[in-house]
């Protein structure tokens, strides 16, 4: 068999080699190394361009803590986009660098001291990016909310979410699963006998005021569901059995979509709400008008 | 090269049947066979049979996903049958897949040559791992054809959706009973599997082999089944315990109070977060359990067709080892948005960050091992670097869900779906395609076709970032993940095209594979015959002939005197020195 | 019933080489010490899956809400049960001495004493479970009864595996292990279930 017919079998061998019948070798080609350095090259230029492009970049954040998150991960995005770029290169000129050129590699086992720089730059790298960006965790999770801030229960059902404001009194019903029917208008288990409870709000999408201190208590009534704002850059499962306390301040008005994010049966992705960011006035407007229409229905 | 061992007289006769080929009748020899050869082919084949299932069930998902309305077999797909889909295949692929074929497979098959032993430690107890997790297998599927169907809970099988029965949803049921029946055997096969693995690694070594000698992948074989052995058992324990909640109206993972279409149910007290606890214990774990074996081939294989000793064989060693560690200490980072205390989400978020430290050592050490090298581009090598490429691109993007905060935006999001079938299944994946293509010489005396193989590598390199980089985009603008489809949110419907673009070079990218399993099988009948040692390597599976005699090395047991990646040494015939070439030769 | 000097854990593989004489199991392809290995890595996986169950007691206890309602008085006869448990552990470690000498009548009823108080303990926790019946406290009556039951039958189950091995190699020539081999692998195995029932009867009694 001659060299060119092998080639066309797509196997070079040693031909130098002393006994060509019983040994392949791949030949170290220019051309798989060209398309692999190709390949990387534009891997990195479409990543890069994409993201600067930034044409899937989630809606403008609404709230302090949500800006903190992104700013927390663009300086991510740079560091890691760094590390992607200098590795996929590296790797390409390794490839087209080091290719089999018929000369003898280079015989060495590795380098400590390149080891051990390396090692410790990564760490602090990594680390430190993990130091930076607890800050906005913490704000949003660590610290309570306000007193002064506006409550709503938000529970979660397949395949619902209902929001409950505590009406005038500013005090929640209590609840029982027993009572629980949607049905006859009771979805949550308001206890009728609870005078906190008579005045209570339930409504199925979220409305809340701008530049007002919003806290949520998330609950759940079957399995677990989660809340998810983009715009807010938050996320919470709704666990049943726990109340999750969650707070943040929205400093923009506008009309923004609540999706389930935890799989929780076959309606999953149908699972779907509204959050409201109104003005001040609007909110009173608002609640004023759900409080009559409580009262034209309970009058009833 | 090899060593007479004085043995006693019985011992010997007992090792002339061993090197005389072992059982000669079909069902011995093939079916119910101790040979770790044997049983390791039977693994790969599994992991095979469970893949193609895979492969199909995401190709329904992705069609439907791009165009909800699509008629397949005569109807459009129900979101049951589409969550169904989505928790088969995420399934099937991490245990019977990413898990079998790496160390099932590969491990079984090579380790006890590469570190020249004649056999597994426990030969029955390795077959009997086989038929359990077969028989897991079994399970598994047969949860499609059952009342109900499959499951919808995921392959996290979160409580209480998982735990409280049909009214949950419709594959809830009895295929929800057989998906932890299942699991719970291949636990119990898995962790059989471990304890032989580790005990092989440390009594059954070759006179020489010490440990500072082993391949990079024994080590990752090792380290695997250390973590298999200590995070199988936890899944198992939980597993029980959501049986019993299932079966026996026990209230572990259910709490008080949960009305369920109305339907008030009987449970009291118990903690949908503990389950999550212990199964992400197991969770995280996991993941290393399907990606170390991967970064071992990787390593070999860099070194082999670079014609260069792996660069800091010790501090791979250390990383493969401080991975095994760290990988126990994270599992917290699949919880932040869970419900659970937000003061551990630090500690969770710096040990996540803190084991891309170990992974980046690896990444130096392997463009190190190319530096300076002599790269020749066969297969086996292609995936290898191709390993190298997905696994950094895929790391990197975990580092933005590592942070709680940044979390917050991505968690259950396409952008977590992109991170980790890159870093986790397309890396794990392409490990095993740069093992079959290394070793298939060695398990089944012939050659692959090197020029499909080159076709496949491209159309898959090419493919998984076709995939899975514009999904991250998806998850950036908020794409949430598990939708049967986007029709009802607006924003979600926008992401459409993506969506579109990602199935198509799915679907074809899944069509290449075709080639890989056309040349599998034809290559078994038709490739040409292999040699000793085809690729000029320097390890003990290479001594032998390809594929092996039942004892592997025919009687003349090796003995190691060198480290297991010495090519191109200056002054040496070759520009490579097996393990077992004494210094006078 | 002589017994080759015990090799060291490495000697297959030693830095030396491991030439000379070593301890290999009938098939001539495995060394002794590796059941050894085999059971330790064993019970390091069972260790895991008991730490997992007793974690998951008390996190499961000290949920706020959690409706725990402690089991009101544990079965008196667990006491008992553990004595027999503990005294049948002893009883393994005189076979195993006896064993050393050479005394294989000695070995013999030893081995068969300790068989026996592991049966006695097994049949004492299913007189625990039919007391809890008898009082209406059933597996989901509670999640501390819940807990009850499986730590019990867990570690009942693992017992029950050792009684049938240790029943095994009193009738039955091992083949692939030496007799010296066997026992220790089983006295091990049967050491670490003793101890794991203590560990749990005290979580049990404090975690309460």
């Amino acid at each position: 068999m001659t060299a060119r017919v092998r080639a066309q079998r797509g196997v070079c061998r040693n031909t130098g080699h002393h006994d060509p019948a019983t040994t392949w070798r791949a030949c170290g080609g220019a051309a798989p190394a060209a398309m692999f350095a190709v390949a990387l090259t534009v891997l990195v230029g479409a990543s890069v361009y994409f993201f600067v492009w930034g044409k899937w970049n989630p809606p403008a954040a609404i709230t302090p803590v949500g800006n903190e998150i992104d700013a927390q991960y663009r300086l991510t995005l740079i560091v890691t986009g760094a590390v992607f770029i200098l590795a996929q290169l590296g790797l390409a000129f390794a490839i087209l660098r080091y290719r089999d050129r018929g000369k003898v590699a280079h015989y060495s086992h590795g380098n400590s001291k390149l080891e051990f720089v390396w090692t410790f730059s990564t760490a602090v790298v990594f680390l430190g990016l993990g130091l930076l960006g607890y800050k906005a965790w913490g704000t949003r999770r660590l610290t309570p909310a306000a007193p002064n801030a506006v409550r709503i229960e938000v529970t979660t059902a397949q395949f619902v979410y209902y929001f409950r404001y505590p009406g005038p009194d500013g005090k929640f019903g209590s609840t029982s699963p027993k009572l629980i029917d949607p049905a006859t208008g009771n979805p949550l288990g308001i206890v009728p006998g609870d005078p906190a409870g008579r005045d209570d709000i339930v409504v199925p999408t979220l409305t809340v005021p701008v530049n007002r201190e919003i806290e949520l208590l998330i609950r759940s009534q079957d399995v677990i569901h989660s809340v998810f704002v983009r715009e807010l850059r938050l996320q919470q499962d709704s666990v049943p059995g726990m109340t999750v306390p969650l707070h943040f301040t929205p400093n923009r008005t506008g009309r923004y979509d609540i999706v389930c994010t935890q799989l929780c049966g076959l309606g999953h992705h149908r699972m779907h709400s509204y959050l409201n960011v109104v003005s001040r006035s609007e909110y009173e407007k608002f609640l004023t008008q759900q409080e009559r229409l409580l009262q034209q229905t309970s009058s009833q | 090269m090899s060593v007479k061992v004085e043995v006693s007289a019985r011992t010997q006769a007992a090792r002339l049947q061993a090197a005389s080929g072992g059982p000669t009748s079909f069902v011995r020899k093939y079916i119910f066979s101790t040979d770790h050869k044997v049983i390791g082919i039977q693994y790969y084949f599994l992991a095979l049979a469970a893949v193609i299932a895979g492969v199909i069930l995401s190709a329904f998902m992705r069609l439907h996903l791009a165009w909800p309305g699509l008629q397949v077999f005569g109807g459009t797909m129900k979101p049951e049958t589409y969550e169904a889909l989505l928790t088969m295949h995420g399934t099937l692929m991490v245990f019977f897949v990413l898990t079998v074929a790496p160390q099932g497979g590969f491990g079984n098959y090579l380790l006890p040559i590469q570190i020249g032993a004649p056999e597994m430690a426990f030969p029955r107890l390795n077959m009997l791992s086989f038929w359990i997790t077969f028989l897991a297998f079994a399970c598994m599927i047969s949860a499609f054809f059952v009342p109900g169907g499959a499951p919808l809970s995921g392959w996290t099988a979160y409580a209480p959706l998982s735990s409280l029965g049909q009214v949950t949803g419709p594959g809830e049921g009895l295929g929800q009973t057989m998906w932890l029946v299942s699991i719970g055997l291949f636990c119990v096969a898995t962790l059989l599997g471990a304890l032989n693995f580790i005990s092989t690694t440390i009594d059954m070594r070759a006179p020489g082999m010490t440990l500072l000698r082993m391949p990079l992948t024994v080590w990752a074989w090792f380290v695997t089944a250390i973590l298999s052995l200590l995070s199988f058992a936890v899944l198992l324990a939980a597993a029980i315990m959501l049986l019993l909640d299932r079966l026996a109206g026990t209230s572990f993972f259910v709490p008080a109070g949960i009305v369920v279409s109305g339907k008030l149910q009987a449970h009291s007290g118990g903690s949908p977060l503990l389950w999550q606890h212990l199964f992400w214990f197991f969770g995280h774990p996991e993941v290393y359990i399907t990606i170390l074996p991967a970064m071992g081939v990787t390593s070999h294989v860099l070194s082999i067709f670079s014609r260069k000793p792996v660069f800091g064989y010790r501090a791979m060693v250390s990383a493969t080892c401080a991975i095994g560690v760290l990988g126990f200490l994270l599992w917290g980072h699949h919880m932040f948005v869970s419900g659970m205390s937000p003061y551990s989400a630090f500690a969770f978020s710096m040990a996540t960050l803190a084991i891309g430290v170990p992974s980046a050592i690896k990444t130096f050490n392997w463009l190190g091992t190319l530096w300076r090298g002599k790269i020749q581009f066969t297969t086996a090598m292609l995936f290898a670097l191709g390993f190298v490429s997905v696994f950094v691109t895929g790391g990197l993007s975990g580092l933005f869900l590592a942070q709680p905060a940044v979390d917050s935006l991505l968690h259950g999001t396409y952008y977590v779906v992109a991170h980790f079938h890159l870093v986790m299944s397309m890396a794990a994946i392409f490990g095993i395609f740069a093992a079959t293509y290394l070793w298939f010489p060695k398990m089944f005396g012939r050659m692959m076709n090197e020029t499909l193989g080159k076709v496949h590598f491209w159309f898959t390199f090419v493919g998984a970032y076709l995939i899975f980089v514009p999904m991250h985009f998806v998850g950036l603008a908020g794409g949430v993940r598990r939708y049967a489809d986007f029709t009802a949110v607006p924003y979600l419907w926008s992401l459409q095209p993506l969506q579109r673009f990602i199935t198509w070079a799915a679907l074809v990218t899944a069509s290449a594979q075709l080639l890989f399993f056309w040349n599998l099988f034809r290559s078994l009948r038709h490739g040409e015959k292999a040699v000793r040692n085809p690729w000029r390597a320097t390890t003990l599976e290479w001594i032998t002939s390809s594929p092996p005699p039942h004892d592997n090395f025919a009687g003349e047991y090796p003995r190691v005197y060198r480290g297991p990646y010495e090519f191109s040494v200056p002054g040496a015939s070759e520009d490579f020195v097996m393990q077992s070439e004494g210094d006078n030769v | 019933m002589s017994e080759h000097p015990r090799t060291s854990r490495f000697d297959f593989a030693g830095k030396n080489g491991g030439d000379g004489v070593r301890l290999l199991d009938a098939s001539g392809l495995v060394p002794q010490r590796t059941y050894v290995t085999g059971m330790t890595m064993a019970l390091g996986g069972i260790l895991m899956f008991f730490m997992a169950l007793v974690s998951a007691y008390v996190v499961r206890k000290g949920m706020p809400n959690s409706g725990w309602i402690a089991i009101p008085e544990l079965p008196r006869i667990l006491w008992l049960n553990t004595c027999v448990l503990v005294a049948s552990s002893v009883a393994l470690v005189f076979a195993h001495a006896r064993f050393r000498a050479e005394d294989d009548p000695g070995f013999r009823r030893w081995w068969i004493v300790a068989t026996a108080l592991g049966i006695g303990f097994l049949a004492g926790q299913i007189i625990a479970w039919r007391e809890l019946v008898e009082r209406g406290v059933y597996l989901a009556t509670n999640a501390s009864s819940s807990f009850f039951y499986l730590f019990t039958a867990a570690h009942g189950l693992h017992l029950a595996g050792g009684i049938v091995a240790l029943i095994w190699i009193l009738l039955h020539p091992t083949r692939r292990l030496t007799r010296g081999t066997a026992t220790e692998v089983a006295a091990m195995y049967w050491h670490f279930m003793d101890g794991i029932w203590l560990f749990l009867f005290l979580v049990l009694l404090v975690e309460r």
